[in-house]
Parts: structure tokens; C-alpha cells; sequence
């Protein structure tokens, strides 16, 4: 596994038991159990979201959806794979996925792992401006209108308070730490303006918001891939770019600098692709949080490197909001429950597992 | 893996003080706290949907009389501003104490999952039980507040090595305050009563809170709080890094012990009491870091002063501004804690911890 060398370069350095990747001007390391858990992570995606499509009140065989998506089926089941059961598959794939690549960069900005795009202000900025809308708007015709611009107002106001995290925390620089704290302090005003905005509401009202606060994928369409699918198609190459400097940014300030990393520049670029993927995938599908915190610590553990990887994020958060889906839908009978719900319950013994299984490592 | 800690490695170190200077500035600090409380105290007795002269507060504190002020004063006003000193103080205090066992600036006293232990807990005895009153939550908030932080220790410490780390703490918080926040919705979505109920506990609120409600907790809240305050010197100890502490003759494992134990009965019965209420325990250390620095013996009382101060004064604030009804001290604090707490932070390079 010789690196080619040439006569003028100087030998390239060798550290044993990494092995390099040098493809011109890009160099990287060959880590094989990354590649593996991305491979194995995108056939359970696969599985997953063809049982998704396969399972509910109309079963559909898993061939027959396949035959449905290279054209064949009869009418009905063309309607129901097509119109219904993949769109809302494929948004629960495309948010899950954003929102763990967001939550990874985040974690590896904030050297936190508790960070999640709720830091920047998206979840409670979006769930304060949606909540708004429901209880405010009422139920005629401003109602209605309401429901319709929900998406939008929740992706401005998830914007709008990111915007205003990252303006009130700019101080001769961006600091992860400070972003950290300003952002609790928005929070926490916007999380107190929802709770009073659910106590002043109707019970029927509170109860809406509630699904949407806990994240739905419940009647999403092509109108919510396209969107959610157009930002990962840009902003993911960007986040992989970037993460070359990720890095480097687990140091102190002035050791990146040292390396030849703009600081600044690389904090606040990384930061715009996570608000940009946090944002979208919120107003696609409500602030389905749990996946944004604990996909990239899965993946890290998984993968078995010292902080989240983009990649691998990516696919275990897609893999992991289809397969909540699966449940949400189908296991409690007429009763739909919101996918946000299921992911927690979900998720959370899975990292729990990872957690202690490290520990009994660790003392072995 | 080296994050659970968000280290700040800012601007040059200031040119130390002299060891007077840092002790006057702590002793001024506390006692502008003690006055504050004070001052708080007599407010939150005179104020309110019926405004009494001060006059009267003093003479119905000291020789009662039996008139309508009196009345006012004595059964509703002092017990709700005990509840609130109380409460404030046990928050102020479990917030610093959680901090400084997981070393991390984010942690609140709701990292343990007590919040939501609490809430879930309470959530059951509404939907199965049918609890309905505010007394009737208290034991269930309570319990729901002592299982879950056992269970974020245990968990913590499965993922450690054999004691909890403060990123497994953080982590295994992080993860059942999640689970239990999934299935709190999925009870509230299921069963529309519930949510009708759970939506008024779960804004933290002194209001109709009275001395039965504090009766019920001030012991567990005396305990926490002796227990807090003679861990300072091992707290102190402990932030040199757990193998200074060791070699220093500390035993690190029955101080995380002591610690999660008096962070429950700290924050668990604060939620008993009031439902929960955030951002006293965050951001009360960070305010009170600022002129005690990091030395344990003096955060710790000055945190559950501040804590005190901070949340009698939102609720005498939550009293007056949408007279005759009020608004809720959590939703108070959130909204008018939290500029002031941005100010702070963009102000002051902030104290790692």
C-alpha cells in the first residue's frame, strides 16, 4: 500500500496503522470500519424504508413496491407508493439525515456532545414561531391560511433566532463557548414563550402544537422532499469539505490558528451549513431533536473516531428517523403517534447501550 | 473522547489580584446578596393583587391583629415567599453542584433527568391515577425526581469506569431525560385531559403553593442543602482533576455519591414544590462566578443566595405585571433572566470551569 511518491515531493510521513488516501491535492486516511458502518447503516436505511413504504392499512409486499418503483403495479398501488408512502419516507430520510449531520457539526464545534441545533436557536426559534401560528390563528379562515404558511414561518423563525444567537454572541470573533450560553438564553425566553402560548390556548389548540413540537411526518408530500433534498444536496458536500478543518477546531483557538486553520472563517462557514441543514429539515417536519444529538454519537461510537463523523451521521440519522417511522405509523394501531416521540424512546436506550457497553470496555 | 468539558482558553490570564482584595470583593458580594434577599422578602410580602403598606406587613408580622391584611399576610403571602427563598435557594445550589461534578457550564439540575423524571411521574398519576390537585403531585414529582437521577448515577456509572465520568453523567442524562420526555408526550398526545392538566404543572409556579405544599418539602430541602455546602471542600478538590483528588486522600467516588444525592433532594424537591422551573440553576453559578471565582466554599452559598434573590424577585415581577391574575415565575425568569444573562455573557470573558 505503497503512497506514490515522486523524485521532487519529500517522502510523505507515515504513521503505522494509518493508512493514507492521496488522490492529487486531497489526502486522507483509509479508515475501513467507517466505510463499513456507512455501508451496513445505508442497507438498514434501505430495508427500513422499503418496509415504510410496504407497511399500513393497504400492505404492499416489499416486491411489489419495487415493482411499483421501477413502474409496474396497478393504479391504486402506484397512487399509494408514489403519492403517500414514499414522499413521506423520503422526508423522514432527508430531515433525519440533515438533522444529524447538523447535530455532528454542531458537536464538534461546541466540543460538546450535548450540542444539537437546539444550541443555535433552530428548534425553539422554529416551535416558537409555529406555535404561534396554531394558537394564535385560531380555526377559520386565518386558521387555515395559518396551517398552509407553517412551514414557512417556522423555517424564518428558526433563521431569524440563529441570525440572532450568532449576532449576540460575535464578539471580536465567534467563540463556541459564548454561542453556547447566548443560545441557552434565547432558549430559554422562546421555550417560556411556548409554554405560555400552550396555557393560554384551547386544549384542542395545545394539543396540536404538541404533535408538531414533538416532529410529525404525518401527510408530508413532494412539496417537503424537494426542498429538505435540495439543501442536502448542497450544503452535505459542503459540510464534508469543511470538516477537514474539524479537526483542527478541537484544539484551543490559538493551536488552530498555529495549524493554518482561519479560525473565524471555518467557525462561522461550518455554523451556516448547520443552521442552513437544522432549518430546513425543522420546517419539513417539526423539531425532531433526539436525531440531531444522538445519530452523530452513535456514529462516533460506532465508527470508533474522536468526533462525529459527517458521513456516517448522515446514514444512521436517516436510518434512524425511517425506522421510528415504521412505528410511529403502524405499531399503536388507529392511533398515529408523532415520529419525534418514537425516535426518543428509540434512541435513547440504543445510546444508553453504546454508553455502558464503552464502559465495561474500557475497565476490561 | 476528550469533549465533555467546553474549555475556554481565552485572552491572557489577569494579572492576579492580592489575596485581600479577592476576599473583600467576596465579602462585599455576599453581603450585597443578604441585603438584596432581604429586600426581596419584604416585596414579595407587601406585593401583590392587593398592595399593603409596609406599615402593616411590619405590624402584621410582629403583632397581629386579625384583619383582612393580616390574614393576607400570614396565610398566603409568607408561605409562598418561604417556598420561593427555599426553592430559589435549592436551585441556585444544585445548579453549582451539578456543575461542578460534571464540569460542564451547560449542566442544570435538569442534566439528571429530575425534570423529567418528575414530569413523567406526574404525567402517570394524572392519566392513571387521576391526581388532579397540586398537592396530590407533589410525592409523584418527588419520586419521579429521585428514580430518575438514581438512574442517570447507575447509568453513568455502568459507562464510566465503575464511577460516573461527567460526560457518561451528561450523556446518560441526556439520553433517559429524552426517553422520558418521549413518552410524557406520547401519554399527552394519547389522552387530551392530561395535556389539559400537565400544561399548567409543567410552567413552574409559586402560585397557590401553600405551607402544607412547603411543609411537605422543606426537610428534604435542609438536608440537600447541609449536604451541598459541606461537599465544598471536596468540590474544590475534585476540580484539580479526579487523580489530584485522589492523591490528595479524597475518596472521588463517595463525593459523586454525596453530590447526586444532595443535587435530588436539592432540585427534586424544588420540583416537587413548584414544577419545573429552569434557568435559576444554570445561569445562577455563572452570575455569582463572576465575583467568588471558582473556590467552592464561597459559590455554593453565594449560588443559593443569588438562587433565592433571582427567583422571589420574578415572582413578585410575575405578580405585578398582569394584576389580578399573574404570570408564572418559570415564564418570568426565561424572559427576563435571560437578556440579562446575555448581557453577562457578552460582557465578562466567562470562568471555566
Amino acid at each position: 500500500m505503497a503512497a506514490p511518491t515522486s523524485d521532487t515531493a519529500p517522502p510523505p510521513v507515515r504513521v503505522p496503522g494509518r493508512t493514507p488516501v492521496r488522490r492529487g491535492p486531497v489526502s486522507g486516511v483509509w479508515r475501513p470500519r467507517n466505510v463499513l458502518v456507512i455501508v451496513v447503516a445505508s442497507l438498514v436505511l434501505l430495508l427500513a424504508l422499503a418496509v415504510n413504504i410496504g407497511r399500513g392499512e393497504f400492505p404492499i409486499s416489499i416486491p411489489e413496491v419495487l415493482a411499483v418503483l421501477f413502474g409496474g403495479g396497478d393504479a391504486g398501488q402506484q397512487f399509494i407508493v408514489l403519492e403517500l408512502r414514499l414522499p413521506r419516507s423520503l422526508t423522514g430520510l432527508l430531515v433525519g439525515g440533515a438533522l444529524a449531520v447538523s447535530g455532528a457539526i454542531l458537536q464538534s464545534i461546541a466540543r460538546n456532545p450535548l450540542a444539537s441545533p437546539d444550541i443555535i436557536g433552530i428548534t425553539w426559534g422554529a416551535s416558537a414561531a409555529a406555535v404561534t401560528l396554531i394558537v394564535l390563528g385560531g380555526s377559520g379562515l386565518v386558521g387555515s391560511l395559518a396551517a398552509v404558511g407553517l412551514p414557512i414561518a417556522a423555517l424564518v423563525g428558526g433563521l431569524v433566532t440563529a441570525v440572532l444567537i450568532y449576532t449576540l454572541s460575535w464578539r471580536r470573533g465567534i467563540q463556541g463557548f459564548r454561542l453556547v450560553l447566548v443560545g441557552i438564553g434565547i432558549n430559554a425566553m422562546l421555550a417560556a414563550l411556548v409554554n405560555w402560548l400552550l396555557i393560554i390556548a384551547q386544549v384542542y389548540e395545545a394539543a396540536r402544537a404538541q404533535v408538531w413540537l414533538n416532529g410529525s411526518l404525518n401527510a408530508r408530500g413532494w412539496e417537503h422532499v424537494v426542498p429538505v433534498g435540495l439543501a442536502l444536496v448542497i450544503l452535505v458536500p459542503a459540510a464534508l469539505v469543511l470538516s477537514f478543518v474539524m479537526g483542527a477546531l478541537q484544539y484551543s483557538d490559538d493551536t488552530a490558528k498555529a495549524l493554518g486553520v482561519r479560525v473565524n472563517t471555518a467557525r462561522s462557514l461550518l455554523l451556516l451549513v448547520a443552521v442552513g441543514l437544522a432549518a430546513v429539515a425543522t420546517a419539513g417536519a417539526g423539531p425532531i431533536v433526539f436525531v440531531a444529538l444522538v445519530a452523530p454519537q452513535i456514529a462516533q461510537r460506532l465508527v470508533g473516531s474522536a468526533r462525529p463523523p459527517i458521513g456516517a451521521s448522515l446514514v444512521i440519522g436517516a436510518a434512524l428517523t425511517v425506522i421510528s417511522d415504521v412505528i410511529a405509523r403502524t405499531a399503536f394501531g388507529a392511533v398515529e403517534l408523532p415520529v419525534g416521540v418514537v425516535t426518543a424512546v428509540l434512541g435513547a436506550p440504543y445510546l444508553l447501550y453504546l454508553l455502558i457497553r464503552q464502559g465495561r470496555e474500557a475497565r476490561a | 473522547m476528550a469533549v465533555g468539558t467546553a474549555q475556554v482558553a481565552e485572552a491572557p490570564r489577569r494579572p492576579p489580584r492580592s489575596k485581600r482584595s479577592l476576599r473583600t470583593r467576596r465579602l462585599a458580594g455576599l453581603i450585597a446578596l443578604v441585603v438584596l434577599l432581604v429586600v426581596v422578602v419584604f416585596l414579595s410580602i407587601a406585593l401583590g393583587t392587593k398592595v399593603i403598606p409596609l406599615s402593616n406587613v411590619w405590624s402584621a408580622l410582629v403583632s397581629p391583629t386579625g384583619t383582612e391584611d393580616d390574614i393576607v399576610i400570614r396565610s398566603l403571602r409568607i408561605p409562598r415567599t418561604v417556598l420561593g427563598v427555599l426553592v430559589g435557594a435549592a436551585l441556585g445550589l444544585a445548579g453549582a453542584l451539578i456543575q461542578g461534578h460534571t464540569r460542564n457550564p451547560l449542566a442544570d439540575p435538569g442534566l439528571l433527568g429530575v425534570n423529567m423524571g418528575a414530569a413523567f411521574f406526574v404525567v402517570v398519576g394524572i392519566y392513571v391515577f387521576g391526581v388532579t390537585t397540586l398537592f396530590g403531585y407533589v410525592w409523584f414529582a418527588f419520586a419521579g425526581a429521585m428514580v430518575a437521577s438514581v438512574a442517570v448515577f447507575l447509568l453513568g456509572a455502568a459507562g464510566g469506569r465503575g464511577s460516573p465520568t461527567p460526560v457518561t453523567l451528561a450523556l446518560a442524562g441526556a439520553a433517559l431525560t429524552f426517553l422520558l420526555s418521549g413518552l410524557v408526550s406520547a401519554i399527552i398526545l394519547i389522552d387530551t385531559d392530561t395535556l389539559d392538566a400537565y400544561r399548567f404543572w409543567n410552567v413552574g409556579s409559586l402560585a397557590g403553593r401553600d405551607a402544607e405544599i412547603a411543609g411537605q418539602v422543606v426537610g428534604f430541602l435542609v438536608v440537600g442543602t447541609l449536604i451541598a455546602l459541606a461537599s465544598a471542600p471536596a468540590l474544590n478538590a475534585l476540580s484539580l482533576g479526579e487523580d489530584v483528588a485522589r492523591s490528595l486522600g479524597q475518596s472521588v467516588r463517595r463525593t459523586r455519591v454525596l453530590g447526586v444525592v444532595a443535587i435530588t433532594l436539592l432540585a427534586g424537591g424544588a420540583t416537587a414544590a413548584c414544577g419545573p422551573i429552569g434557568f435559576v440553576g444554570l445561569v445562577v453559578p455563572h452570575v455569582v462566578r463572576a465575583f467568588t471565582g471558582p473556590d467552592y466554599r464561597w459559590l455554593l452559598p453565594a449560588s443559593g443566595l443569588m438562587g433565592a434573590v433571582l427567583l422571589l424577585a420574578a415572582d413578585v415581577v410575575g405578580r405585578l405585571v398582569a394584576r389580578p391574575g399573574e404570570l408564572q415565575v418559570g415564564i418570568v425568569l426565561a424572559l427576563v433572566g435571560a437578556p440579562f444573562f446575555i448581557a453577562l455573557v457578552r460582557r465578562r470573558k466567562m470562568m471555566s470551569i
